[in-house]
């Protein structure tokens, strides 16, 4: 047996050895230096940006409902309707999308191919997916809900192919033993087990659509990101401050809900 | 188990009158709102845009394609700084979460009154906007360049990491802590080496999953003019040059695509 001097103890790292510790640690170090390099901030820039800096956030400090509330809703409405519909078709979407994506319920190539479809669905920002939207539908709304969709039905539908490769298979095994086509076995077997999965998730992204749809506003699809965007660049900081709390309030009050929804679901 | 009774024979029935009418209605007001809310985008819709929209892609397509190979080396710089002002954006966004997400967790928020329901409400705002608004602002009080950007993303980043880790803060097990405080730990040391150990995953987890979003984020700020590659995608769609719009689009998926690489790579080691 060998004896080893007695050391005190040491917490375990989270890597082990240290050559790598070392190496990982100085070239982060060593990275983030020559990263701040490029930043480069200008003084006098900012002391301009102080001035409106101030105006901005005394423009916070008085959140101005009343001027513009006509335009801001209208656009609260327009992004609401956004978030209905956009989240209502891509449920509807993603269910044959997510089946198809799902490993054990369909051939491979159809698997990949669906696959591949989701995955080009999410590759993009939104706001690229709104500007080519935009470019081909025209300014407005449907636009924004066409972006929306698309977004929501890569999200939704690869949770619901993940939620499907999961399941017990013995439901669909009693089913096939009984005699059951490949539709009814897909309906009884396997609905039941992911319907309060994709609910509950399609709950969690009508909240994320609200927000997108501010968002998409600024490149012209829709909703209360215009509106936001034109006070801001009319120096409207009172309706900007007003705009901005509403959506706050929004989101804040729709994660409440859905999640309130969604523990009763699961 | 609601059993109807005609005449000798009792049926089963999945539902009492009483919950069929009420989910009968619950669909009917579901369906009634979304015909209301697709009667209004219908109405801001000009439906002849939208008829000639496959025109239009074609249009697009053929102007975009082939991209233009000799704008693929400019590309490079501003990839470089979508990089730097991600991953700059993340770690100040992390350093700003922490202190917050202790704020925020029941168990060691100082003030359970005051402290928490602000530190929550600060997580909440940061959440909610998302961080080409904070970008916009950002760039009327700093100027076009890198340090709007990595600010949006740092205060867009705040919200997310630190609600994770919260969460995590509050599901970790009291034991540790309280057997450390029991033989006589300080309160800072019980949870540096009681708390932080078990959070330490989560954290890690959690920022570099933050990191490959961000990734995704940065890259169309430039838009705004927060620095980054979609600057120059902003001034090539201005100058309608639509062939280095596509070289600009497939670095975005190709760097996309690293970092998700990465990110899944570093958070299966770590896990």
């Amino acid at each position: 047996m060998v004896t080893e001097p007695a050391r005190p103890w040491q917490p375990p790292r989270m890597i082990e050895s240290p050559a790598h510790r070392r190496l990982i640690i100085g070239g982060v170090a060593l990275y983030g230096l020559l990263a701040l390099v490029t930043v480069d901030i200008d003084p006098a820039r900012i002391a301009e940006g102080l001035t409106r800096a101030g105006e901005f956030f005394a423009g916070w400090l008085r959140p101005d409902f009343v001027t513009r509330w006509t335009d801001i809703r209208a656009g609260l409405l327009e992004s609401l309707a956004m978030t209905a519909v956009a989240t209502a078709a891509a449920l509807l979407l993603s269910v044959p999308l997510g089946l198809a994506a799902a490993r054990n319920l369909v051939p491979g190539p159809v698997y990949t191919a669906a696959r591949g479809v989701l995955a080009i669905a999410r590759a993009f920002h939104e706001i690229l997916v709104a500007i080519l939207f935009v470019a081909m539908f025209g300014f407005g709304p449907f636009a924004g809900v066409v972006t929306l969709v698309v977004g929501s039905v890569g999200f939704l539908g690869k949770l619901l192919a993940e939620a499907v490769e999961e399941i017990d298979p013995a439901p669909l095994e009693a089913l096939s033993a009984a005699g059951a086509p490949w539709a009814s076995r897909v309906v009884f077997g396997v609905f039941p087990q992911v319907m309060p999965r994709l609910l509950g998730l399609a709950l969690y992204r009508l909240d994320i659509n609200f927000r997108e749809s501010a968002v998409i506003g600024l490149v012209g699809a829709g909703g209360i990101g215009a509106t936001l965007t034109t006070a801001f660049s009319r120096y409207e900081f009172e309706s900007v401050s007003a705009i901005l709390i509403l959506i706050i309030g929004m989101v804040f009050t729709a994660e409440v809900i859905s999640g309130r929804l969604r523990q009763r679901l699961l | 188990m609601p059993v109807l009774e005609r005449g000798d024979t009792r049926e089963w029935r999945r539902r009492t009158s009483r919950e069929q009418w009420l989910r009968f209605l619950g669909a009917l007001a579901l369906t009634a709102a979304l015909v209301a809310a697709s009667a209004t985008i219908s109405a801001q819709t000009t439906w002849s845009f939208v008829l000639d929209a496959g025109a239009q892609l074609r249009d697009l397509g053929m102007r975009m394609f082939p991209p233009d190979g000799s704008y693929a080396v400019s590309v490079a710089r501003p990839l470089l700084d979508t990089l730097h002002i991600a991953t700059l954006g993340t770690a100040l966004g992390v350093v700003m979460a922490l202190p917050l997400a202790f704020a925020a967790a029941t168990s060691t928020t100082p003030s359970r009154l005051y402290v928490r329901p602000l530190a929550i409400l600060l997580l909440v705002a940061s959440r909610s906007v998302n961080s080409i608004i904070w970008a916009l602002m950002l760039v009327v009080l700093l100027g076009p360049g890198l340090a709007a950007g990595v600010l949006a993303i740092a205060l867009r980043s705040v919200g997310f990491v630190g609600k994770l880790v919260y969460e995590a803060i509050e599901e970790a097990p009291e034991l540790p802590v309280m057997a450390m405080e029991t033989t006589g730990a300080g309160r800072a040391q019980a949870l540096a080496f009681g708390l932080i150990p078990q959070i330490l995953p989560t954290m890690a987890g959690v920022s570099i999953y933050r990191w490959e979003i961000n990734i995704r984020e940065a890259t169309i700020l430039g838009l705004v003019g927060a620095g980054g590659i979609g600057m120059a995608l902003q001034a090539s769609i201005d100058a309608l040059r639509w062939s280095r719009v596509s070289v600009i689009l497939l670095a975005i998926l190709a760097t996309v695509v690293f970092a998700e690489l990465v990110s899944a790579r570093i958070r299966r080691a770590l896990a």
